[in-house]
């Protein structure tokens, strides 16, 4: 049911007709129109736009809940998709606090006074970022990891003033292909390092080659730990040092939740680290929002060039009170402009927020017992997959945190026939990554976390052997 | 009647100042006795080169704790469900709670960007029916959902000109932006960023683009002009068919910023002004909450010559069912990873169901209404003046000037916008456009009320006679805010740069 025209709308307190004639007769003017007689009429819509008419509130929810409706959740089937989104659990405190209106309905907070409380939340959440990344500078914010790294790709060109930019070969499609949008522009030349074809590790020696290729001119080394494919990497010393003797800057991505249980970049001499920090309190959401994590190191050289908000703590011109701010904006674009270290203006700051909340509910004990947990479930799962005749998993001889490339081998069974079977009883399997990587033949990247339960991953192994057994 | 603001005062410790030892915020699963026998060691898993030796010196919290601590902080935070938040350029307009509601619905939170695309029909038939609905509201051909900001939706605006001269093989010679001098920050930025040269054209006493500057400007240099029309001042740019020719003529693309379009949403379209690229800020016009700086979403919308460069994928229907279309060689990438905000587009979606047709434009009526009352009362107000356009209607915001107080009692913009928060008002953006000297630059949008509007000049009456007669009481302010007026050159100096907890603990030398 379309809503009549006349009709007040709730969300507009001065459509009603007597409210919008007094406004009009302060102003000394007959007719809304008169304030837009300044624009040529010929711009205006000359046919009713084709959107839908105006709704009841129920109808709107209706209309909505219909169409979502028509999804799956990863509630309602087993799920094991991963690949730079990963389910884990939002606990009901973060999502009751984000959805306070003080936080949720606030701009960015640059009238501080009126503010502190989303600026002592985002102060909070560098700390604790800081604490898991055993990074001294984090930013409130960036879009997402991808984003991130772009970024970083950008400020090691700043601080360097060099322009080639090594990455793995064994890296998120999307994350690379965002990395390349960012880079170009730039003048900064992405380059792929190989990997080693039995343990995924960086090819030590394609790297020393590439170092050797482009020396003089390397702006940055990134590596990703763990890696797009789950496996870690191990020689994190090793590279971090190659990296610094040819005077490039070592960048690291991580899976934040993976920080209780494994060693945190900052421990191996990064410059720069990004990652994503959705798992940290923040739902799928198709993929978005996701909160860009980017850190780096305490030196004013550097933070001078950190893209994005930071908040600097401080205290009231009177010396009374503790208070917070945004800091160090001379960097940004809304007093720097083109000369800005970046354009971000909105970012996550929500979603930071919610990390940060879900930081303190962990706290110390709960980071370690949540990585030891998906320890656990995903190396339950390697197990029960490669039990499998004709399933290899992990596919890398490696260490893995939560994600591992299972492959299938047997003759006539298609990953697509491994997907389609899962589907049909109610399980969603992994990323199909054939495409990306056809190197490792009919293969899916598994992601298991805190959220699986041994029934999910006994059903998981139990449906594959049953579609490797009856041929597809 | 304009009352005095009591904000909440707590003395809130951080995070890492509260709890005890050995208490525990949130309990994880375990895995069951089976799982860990079958996978035995659970240390042994990580080689000892990888394992973390430092326990990460996270709070030790209860679950009380830490709601209470963040619902403490909250009451010392500001939005648009508290009060009005006449914030220029950023339409602070009433986030509606049914948006809230759906989008957090498992069908939004639970799904995630890769499962089979059988299995989110919903999730794509959404964001499909909501690019119909941007690209009709905005006159262009079709829309990338992908951007999550408005500043990354600029971004790869200028992004799509880089593509278009490149396929064009005139990359190497269209390196300049031209962008006007009232223009947002991100505008230059986001050019410079995508390696243009920025070229800025003044503004003439109209407040609007000097077209003797632009034609001037423009040359076979020229990549494109970035524009906003409403301008940062509220002013339409009348002479935009002139603009449009002068740019297209040149060669160049003409870029809309749609921060502005509250204004003008559902009446006037920028691509019947010309425009071959829009960016829009669904966290704005759209009414999507801006969570004290994010997440908002950024779409960006572009003519049919330019469909080719937008990035991948876009969402297509084949007339049974949804789909991705990763297919198409020309697009410029991508920005961010997945598909965009969509927990946000859901929202805006969910915006333009409600409001509809009429609405949209009702509520760009009263906005611009809101606006007009403003302009009409505070003209009044001694110690404020509007400078440019002399007559001319404001659109979604005004910008005034309080130059006039400056000379007259060195109350400044700035002292303004603080004592105004000691009403309960947030304050209006200070300092911007650039091109307006102690610039108040004041957007109601259509969601504030007329006692609000009344209220607001009440404020502004008030404190103007309070700078003539009793400075110090402006200049001072705020007092009724959480803290006082915050030492911000402390916090940017670098012995004192304290942007952790850490940091702070190991300068200071406290712990």
């Amino acid at each position: 049911m379309c809503l009549l025209e006349e009709q007040a709308h709730p969300y507009i307190p001065n459509s009603p007709k007597n409210i919008r004639d007094d406004l009009l007769k302060e102003i000394g003017i007959n007719s809304t129109d008169e304030l837009y007689s300044d624009i040529p009429k010929e711009l205006f819509n000359k046919k009713e736009l084709k959107l839908p008419c105006a709704h009841s509130e129920y109808e709107v929810f209706k209309e909505v809940r219909n169409v979502l409706k028509k999804n799956k959740t990863v509630l309602d089937m087993p799920t094991f998709l991963g690949a730079g989104v990963w389910p884990h659990y939002v606990p009901a405190a973060v999502k009751a606090i984000i959805s306070r209106g003080e936080f949720l309905t606030s701009y960015t907070p640059y009238q501080a006074e009126i503010s502190q409380g989303m600026l002592q939340a985002l102060f909070e959440y560098q700390s604790l970022m800081a604490e898991l990344l055993e990074m001294p500078v984090v930013n409130a914010s960036m879009y997402d990891w991808a984003n991130a790294l772009g970024e970083a790709a950008l400020m090691a060109k700043r601080l360097t003033k060099k322009d080639v930019f090594l990455v793995p070969r064994i890296i998120h499609p999307e994350r690379l292909s965002t990395l390349k949008t960012y880079a170009e522009p730039a003048n900064i030349k992405v380059v792929q390092i190989e990997f080693n074809k039995d343990n995924g590790q960086l090819d030590l020696n394609d790297l020393e080659s590439k170092l050797n290729e482009f020396r003089g001119n390397v702006a940055g080394v990134y590596i990703e730990n763990p890696s797009y494919l789950g496996f870690l990497e191990t020689h994190v010393d090793k590279i971090s040092n190659m990296t610094h003797e040819n005077e490039a800057l070592f960048v690291v991505g991580v899976d934040p939740v993976s920080l209780g249980v494994i060693r945190p970049p900052g421990d191996y001499d990064a410059d720069i680290v990004v990652g994503e920090g959705q798992p940290l309190g923040n739902p799928l959401n198709f993929g978005g929002p996701l909160l860009g994590i980017f850190a780096t190191k305490d030196d004013m050289k550097f933070i001078r060039q950190i893209p994005g908000r930071l908040i600097g703590m401080t205290r009231s011109e009177d010396g009374k009170y503790r208070g917070f701010v945004m800091t160090l904006q001379t960097r940004e674009q809304h007093i720097r402009r083109e000369r800005a270290t970046s354009n971000i203006c909105s970012n996550e700051a929500l979603c930071a927020v919610a990390a940060a909340i879900y930081l303190s509910l962990l706290g110390k004990r709960g980071i370690v017992e949540l990585g030891k947990t998906i320890l656990y479930n995903s190396h339950y799962a390697m197990k029960k997959l490669n039990d499998i005749d004709g399933v290899k998993a992990p596919y890398f001889n490696a260490p893995h945190f939560k994600e591992f490339l299972a492959m299938f081998h047997r003759e006539g069974i298609g990953v697509e026939d491994i997907h389609k079977g899962l589907l049909s009883r109610g399980i969603h399997g992994g990323k199909i990554v054939k495409k990306e990587f056809p190197e490792f033949g009919e293969s899916m990247l598994f992601c298991v976390t805190e959220i699986h339960t041994k029934r999910d991953i006994d059903m998981l192994a139990l449906v594959i052997r049953e579609i490797i057994e009856g041929g597809g | 009647m304009v009352k005095e603001f009591r904000q909440a005062k707590w003395s809130e410790p951080l995070i890492f100042e509260i709890g005890r030892e050995g208490r525990i915020g949130h309990m994880v699963p375990t895995p069951s006795e089976e799982v860990r026998e079958v996978v035995g060691e659970v240390e042994k898993l990580i080689p000892e080169v990888l394992r973390r030796k430092r326990e990460p010196e996270l709070p030790e919290v209860s679950e009380v704790e830490v709601v209470q601590h963040y619902t403490r902080l909250s009451q010392m935070n500001y939005g648009v469900d508290t009060g009005f938040y006449p914030l220029g350029s950023c339409t602070m307009k009433y986030n509606p709670r049914v948006n809230e509601e759906l989008a957090s619905m498992d069908e939004v939170a639970w799904i995630h960007p890769y499962q089979d695309e059988s299995t989110v029909q919903g999730a794509l038939e959404l964001m499909y029916r909501l690019e119909k609905w941007l690209a009709e509201i905005t006159g262009m051909h079709r829309f990338t959902l992908q951007p999550a900001a408005g500043a990354h939706g600029e971004y790869v605006g200028v992004q799509i000109i880089r593509a278009y001269h490149k396929y064009n093989g005139e990359l190497g010679k269209r390196d300049e932006i031209i962008i006007p001098d009232s223009a947002h920050g991100t505008n230059p930025a986001s050019a410079a960023m995508a390696g243009f040269k920025v070229i800025v054209v003044p503004s003439n006493e109209d407040g609007c683009v000097d077209i003797d500057a632009l034609k001037a400007a423009v040359s076979e240099r020229t990549a494109g002009l970035m524009l906003t029309n409403p301008n940062t001042l509220g002013i339409f740019e009348e002479k935009i068919g002139e603009i449009a020719r002068i740019v297209h003529d040149a060669g160049g693309l003409l870029y809309y910023d749609g921060a502005n379009l509250n204004a003008i949403v559902g009446k006037v379209r920028p691509g019947d002004m010309g425009f071959d690229i829009v960016h829009l800020n669904l966290h704005k016009t759209f009414s999507t909450p801006h969570g004290g700086g994010g997440p908002g979403a950024g779409p960006v919308g572009v003519t049919k010559e330019l469909e080719k460069f937008l990035p991948v994928p876009l969402v297509e229907y084949d007339g049974e069912k949804y789909y991705l279309d990763w297919d198409r060689p020309y697009s410029i990438g991508k920005v961010k990873g997945f598909y965009g905000n969509f927990n946000v587009l859901v929202k805006a979606f969910a915006y333009i169901l409600a409001l509809g047709e009429k609405g949209l434009k009702t509520a760009a009526e009263i906005s611009v209404l809101n606006t007009n009352y403003i302009v009409k009362k505070l003209g009044k107000v001694r110690g404020f003046e509007l400078p440019y356009g002399k007559g001319k209607p404001r659109k979604h915001e005004c910008v005034f000037s309080a130059s006039p107080m400056k000379r007259d009692t060195k109350v400044k913009a700035l002292d303004v916008a603080k004592r105004l928060l000691d009403f309960g008002i947030h304050a209006p953006t200070m300092y911007f456009p650039l091109i307006v000297h102690e610039a108040l630059m004041i957007e109601p949008t259509e969601t504030a009320t007329k006692e609000q509007l009344d209220e607001f000049i009440e404020a502004l009456s008030r404190i103007s006679e309070e700078a003539y007669n009793n400075p110090e009481v402006v200049l001072s302010a705020p007092h009724n805010t959480s803290v006082t007026r915050l030492d911000e050159a402390m916090a940017a100096r670098p012995k004192t740069l304290f942007l952790t907890w850490k940091m702070y603990l190991e300068k200071v030398g406290e712990k």
